[in-house]
């Protein structure tokens, strides 16, 4: 017997759908077994990470906060692989985002309102657009490979945290802790009353709408995945493949932009050196796990969101240590890749075929 | 600036060359097998972590080298499997590694925290590794010379090798090496391993020669920077070493700045200047398009025979 | 009693999803003979001998060689039997030296020196010319068969299977090829010679077996039969001739290519030199040539996938657009239909009405407000299905999913159907039945009539001669002057296409 691949006429939806959750499972199962033989408690880890953010409700404010950040940059970074454009930099984009809000902040003092946290945000936004238009730039005139570019400029991006919280930024009554001084209360985020959730949440939901219609029904969406499917193909249908990486990296800087004021201002609402949390990489895996799909990255930024919530439960129940969330986060990611082959090709048990005779 | 600052400099340059260089030869020949394996930043950690456990348990550092090569082969296998039979993207899934491998090195390293390691015990004698110019030549870690040996034993096997010849055929066009015969799939585990190996000697470099202890992430991006150093030199192995050494002077540069603050600008902007000038490496090499000519023409694609 | 045939093949079967490819193929090639094994595109030529050669297992059948039944489990297996291959699309690595490409060819270990002088001695037997230390990107295409003719000789053949080795060369190496060919069979080695050319098997083959649709039809001697009578076994039934109006008259100037040069597209490309041209309407202009002479470079420069600094090196009905991007030139009305039709003309993960977007969008309004009309892709789409009959599931099949000459179909319909002023077409045949080829033929005399300028590129004479009103032939990157089809004479055209100018007088 032997194990043989056949090509399926479409792709099947019904494995498109099926295998990010049977990917969440498997990790599960997975996860049992291994702690287990780790000598903690599988069962009840597994159910820590998982599922005891979902049944106490006074950790699904949590989550919610968490998701926010995860579903906006796998949004944009989602656009950009439809493109291929692998922009995995969004950590940077994340950090000087939240860091040209903060500047504005600091900029207006202890003047807040309305305008003030537009502005703010708008800076973030633009920021994190910036700071990925520097890959682009350098894709598109000297064809140097995004990946290595974005991520470099990610580490450069922590000196530039380094610096400015703990040089010009650094709060005068910090106890010479690099910080920036915590945000006036009227340049913060509008919060749902009695909560912690922020009008970042209300972003994030609504965000996957938006790049749903871009996507499915508009002719920049179209672009996107022409150009991502074949690049010829594009330039034969008059579509500037330059122009398509310029914008979707730009998108997606700007998405983590986007991410990092509000965490900013609706969370943190002080810089700091901790402040790059790895969402710009955890967002990577929730768009694969969400299909590259904005309703699945909503979900997927849902799930990615309760094993981090998770992960700290289990910290204290089960005592297991926090980097265990990171290995279960690869694991998705793995078999989420491992079983992409199941949706365009068909895996048939054949009996081994020995030639008649000889 | 004493003769002996610069023979102190020299041999702090040639050492925070050695790990990119490894990592960047295993690479190279990953490469040119044609596929593109990001996950070299997870492998490097999970050496680190395996060199370092082993040296621990064995009290012997050159098990400990083995246990980080074999550690960083293992990694690549994962990637291997995922690529090679079940063809999923390699971008994705070298991403993939690393996180998985930043995540598997902290676990690991949990109980190893605050220990340290036998050093290496130096392969000359005392009079030459310690002698006041001769150390020089002699004084460097055996990391150090066995990266310095690999470097023309990788340009022999890829150019005079018939193996050699194979794997660049591989890379070069696999639909043609598999219709002549030769086992493409095979050929490739065999370059991740190896890539994976390298990477996993690397980074226990980290672990068992610079510090020596653990830390979580103790690698901080040299990984992607020994990808960025294949291209920067072009997928040629006399390049790489080149390569290897203006990227350690820059992060020798960063240490001194620290340790003598000489500098008017904050130690943030030297920390970056390696990533920068990274950047602008790329840039140059990437834009004369003359190195592109040198790229495995299947690079990074999927095997995909019709059958 | 002679002794027994050198390959015997008996009720070889092989089936992939969907398609029966061989369908219980039986016959034998004898010591010494070129044997033809001629078909159609499709006729599961190439199929059976990737069996012989161990690509491929039957499913079903037995393969006998020197008389003992044998099973070639792989191409290494093959070659240890004395079984070479020269493969239609060649097998070899273009970063690479000759000497490289051969070594890797060799099962044995043999050193660099050594193989050297064996390569130059077998050169020299059979006179085939090649440098062993030049990269092979550097080659003709023409240089590059001999490789891999060289490389099966060195491991001296009983069998030498030849696929399509024609198609790619001009009329001059041909001949030389043949010269190789007979020089190997006198001296007893057997060849498979697969084509579709019957000229050429009636002047080199002993034997030809003829399939189609993946079964025998017949086994026959080229020398008695008619070149008609085994294109009518091979097509099945007559073909039908395109039908146009007898002694067309030409409308004004439409296309006008007036010195239009273009630098290399990276170092494997070809730059166009000082090409003129002028295509009237209603005329079909074909444009002829080895590959590889720039074919793909003057699509690209006319489509506007490779726009131009002079804006008057290309103009449409007097407008000057040889400045303009493909998709402002197509809205002055030049359509064009690639060569490559897989990621080229169409992506092969898009279904049929997205495809329609692709190069219908603007044209037929398919995008209001930066939205695209989903609705009105999917009509479009269907037209051209239903137009052109193509065999699709409807206008959400994905076209990866369609035959490639159910494709073609397609592309030239998506193109035709929006009544372009200039059409340009690379290679609209290749790969395509005859059926299909002969109704995609028909659409283009049928747009021409209707007033359009047609450019049709192609390496298929014989299409070119049947379709066109005038031709030309491209030769590293220059065009020949154009010459009326009806007067044209086939050796000059040969001629021209292997770059000899000088002796090639000038048709009017």
């Amino acid at each position: 017997m032997r194990l043989k691949l056949e090509k399926r006429r479409a792709p099947s939806l019904a494995m498109l759908v099926a295998t990010p959750i049977a990917s969440v499972i498997l990790t599960m199962l997975i996860g049992i077994v291994v702690f287990d033989l780790l000598g903690i408690n599988g069962f009840e880890a597994v159910v820590d990470i998982f599922l005891s953010p979902l049944l106490y409700s006074y950790k699904w404010q949590d989550v919610a906060l968490k998701a926010a950040p995860l579903i906006i940059i796998a949004l944009g970074l989602s656009m950009g692989n439809r493109a291929q454009v692998w922009n995995i930099g969004a950590e940077g984009q994340y950090v000087i985002g939240a860091l040209c809000c903060a500047g504005v902040g600091i900029a207006f003092g202890q003047t807040g309102g309305f305008l003030v946290v537009v502005l703010m945000i708008a800076a973030g936004i633009v920021g994190g657009g910036l700071w990925a238009a520097v890959p682009a730039w350098l894709r598109t005139r000297f064809n140097v490979n995004e990946i290595l570019s974005s991520l470099m400029l990610t580490y450069i991006s922590f000196q530039v945290l380094g610096y400015l919280v703990g040089g010009p930024w650094k709060d005068p009554n910090g106890r010479n802790f690099p910080a920036t001084a915590p945000l006036a209360d009227s340049q913060t985020l509008p919060v749902w009353p009695e909560s912690t959730v922020h009008l970042g949440v209300l972003v994030a939901l609504i965000l996957p709408f938006v790049f749903w219609v871009i996507m499915a029904r508009s002719e920049f969406g179209y672009q996107v995945r022409v150009v991502g499917s074949s690049a010829t193909a594009a330039r034969h249908g008059g579509f500037d493949s330059k122009r398509t990486i310029w914008a979707t990296m730009i998108i997606g800087g700007a998405m983590a932009g986007l991410a990092g004021g509000l965490e900013f201002a609706g969370v943190l609402h002080k810089m700091d050196l901790g402040f790059p949390s790895g969402y710009g990489f955890t967002a990577i895996i929730v768009a694969f796990l969400g299909r590259l799909n904005p309703f699945g990255c909503l979900i997927a930024g849902i799930v990615l969101a309760v094993t981090y919530v998770g992960g700290q439960m289990a910290q204290t129940s089960v005592h297991i240590p926090n980097s265990t969330a990171g290995i279960f986060q690869a694991m998705m990611l793995f078999f989420i890749l491992a079983s992409d082959i199941l949706v365009r090709y068909r895996i048939r048990l054949i009996p081994s075929t020995k030639a008649a005779g000889v | 600036m004493g003769i002996d600052f610069l023979i102190a400099a020299i041999i702090t340059v040639v050492g925070l060359s050695t790990p990119i260089l490894l990592a960047g030869l295993g690479e190279l020949v990953v490469e040119k097998s044609g596929v593109l394996n990001l996950g070299v930043e997870g492998m490097m950690l999970v050496g680190a972590i395996s060199g370092f456990a082993v040296t621990v348990y064995t009290f012997n550092p050159w098990f400990g080298v083995l246990g980080a090569a074999a550690g960083g082969a293992l990694a690549s296998l994962i990637f291997a499997v995922l690529v090679l039979q079940l063809n999923s993207n390699q971008v994705a899934t070298g991403l993939a590694l690393t996180i998985f491998g930043t995540g598997i090195s902290s676990l690991m390293g949990l109980s190893f925290t605050g220990r340290i390691v036998m050093p290496f015990a130096s392969v000359f004698p005392d009079a030459l590794a310690k002698h006041e110019y001769l150390r020089l030549i002699f004084g460097h870690s055996p990391l150090v010379y066995f990266a310095l040996i690999m470097v023309p034993l990788t340009t022999w096997f890829l150019k005079s090798t018939r193996a050699g010849l194979i794997l660049r055929a591989v890379g070069e066009n696999d639909l043609s090496a598999h219709s002549i015969g030769y086992s493409v799939i095979k050929v490739r585990y065999a370059a991740i391993a190896f890539g994976g190996a390298m990477a996993g000697i690397g980074g226990c470099y980290f672990s068992m020669v610079i510090t020596p202890m653990w830390a979580e992430k103790m690698t901080a991006g040299r990984g992607w920077i020994a990808l960025a150093l294949v291209v920067f030199a072009g997928w040629r192995t006399g390049r790489l070493l080149t390569g290897a050494y203006f990227f350690g002077i820059l992060m020798a540069l960063e240490l001194y700045a620290k340790a003598s603050g000489f500098s008017f600008l904050p130690s943030q902007f030297w920390a970056a200047m390696p990533y920068a000038m990274t950047v602008v490496a790329l840039s140059f090499i990437s834009s004369r398009g003359t190195a592109g000519a040198n790229a495995p023409a299947c690079l990074g694609k999927p095997f995909l025979p019709s059958t | 009693m002679a002794s027994p045939s050198r390959l015997e093949l008996t009720g070889i079967t092989k089936r992939f999803p969907g398609v029966l490819a061989n369908d219980n193929v039986g016959f034998s090639v004898k010591t010494g003979e070129i044997h033809a094994l001629l078909g159609e595109n499709g006729a599961g030529k190439s199929t059976l001998v990737k069996m012989i050669y161990g690509i491929l297992q039957p499913d079903a059948g037995e393969i006998r060689w020197d008389g003992q039944r044998i099973s070639v489990t792989n191409p290494k297996a093959a070659r240890k039997l004395g079984i070479g291959m020269v493969f239609q699309h060649f097998s070899l690595f273009e970063a690479m030296t000759v000497l490289e490409n051969i070594a890797l060819g060799m099962d044995a270990k043999i050193p660099a020196r050594d193989l050297e002088s064996r390569i130059l001695a077998v050169m020299g037997q059979y006179g085939l010319k090649l440098e062993p230390h030049r990269i092979v990107s550097t080659l003709s295409v023409g240089e590059r068969q001999r490789i891999e003719i060289v490389r099966a000789l060195l491991l001296t053949p009983k069998l030498l299977i030849m696929d399509e080795p024609t198609s790619v060369l001009t009329p001059q190496e041909v001949e030389q090829l043949f010269t190789v060919l007979r020089k190997l069979a006198q001296e007893g080695c057997s060849i498979l010679y697969i084509s579709h050319k019957l000229h050429e098997i009636k002047a080199l083959c002993d034997t030809a077996t003829i399939l189609r649709g993946g079964k025998l039809v017949d086994t026959c001697d080229p020398a008695v039969e008619t070149s008609r009578s085994m294109a009518e076994k091979m097509i099945g039934s007559s073909l039908k001739d395109i039908s146009r109006v007898a002694g067309r008259a030409f409308g004004p100037s439409k296309l006008v290519v007036k010195a239009l040069s273009l630098p290399a597209d990276g170092p494997f490309g070809t730059a166009l030199r000082d090409i003129s041209f002028t295509v009237r309407a209603g005329e079909i202009f074909g444009v002829a040539g080895v590959a590889g002479n720039g074919q793909n470079a003057l699509l690209l420069a006319l489509s506007g996938e490779a726009p131009n600094q002079d804006p008057a090196s290309v103009t449409v009905d007097g407008v000057a657009v040889g400045h303009l991007q493909a998709r402002a030139r197509r809205g002055h009305g030049i359509g064009s239909v690639p060569e490559e039709r897989n990621g080229h003309a169409a992506v092969p993960i898009f279904t049929l009405a997205d495809n329609a977007v692709l190069t219908a969008r603007d044209r037929l309004g398919m995008v209001r407000a930066g939205l695209i009309d989903a609705k009105a892709a999917r009509t479009y789409a269907g037209e051209v299905i239903e137009a052109f009959s193509v065999k699709a599931t409807g206008p959400s099949a994905l076209a990866e999913s369609l035959s490639g000459g159910n494709l073609q179909k397609y592309i030239m319909g998506r193109e035709i159907l929006q009544k372009p002023q200039v059409l340009v077409v690379s290679q609209p045949t290749w790969g395509v039945d005859a059926g299909a080829a002969g109704s995609i033929h028909q659409a283009l005399v049928d747009l021409a009539a209707t007033g359009s300028a047609i450019v049709v590129i192609s390496q298929d004479l014989d299409e070119l001669l049947s379709l066109c009103d005038t031709m030309a032939v491209i030769n590293g990157g220059r065009l020949s002057p154009p010459m009326v089809v009806a007067e044209a004479k086939i050796d000059e055209i040969g001629l021209l296409m292997g770059g000899i100018h000088g002796e090639a007088s000038h048709a009017p």
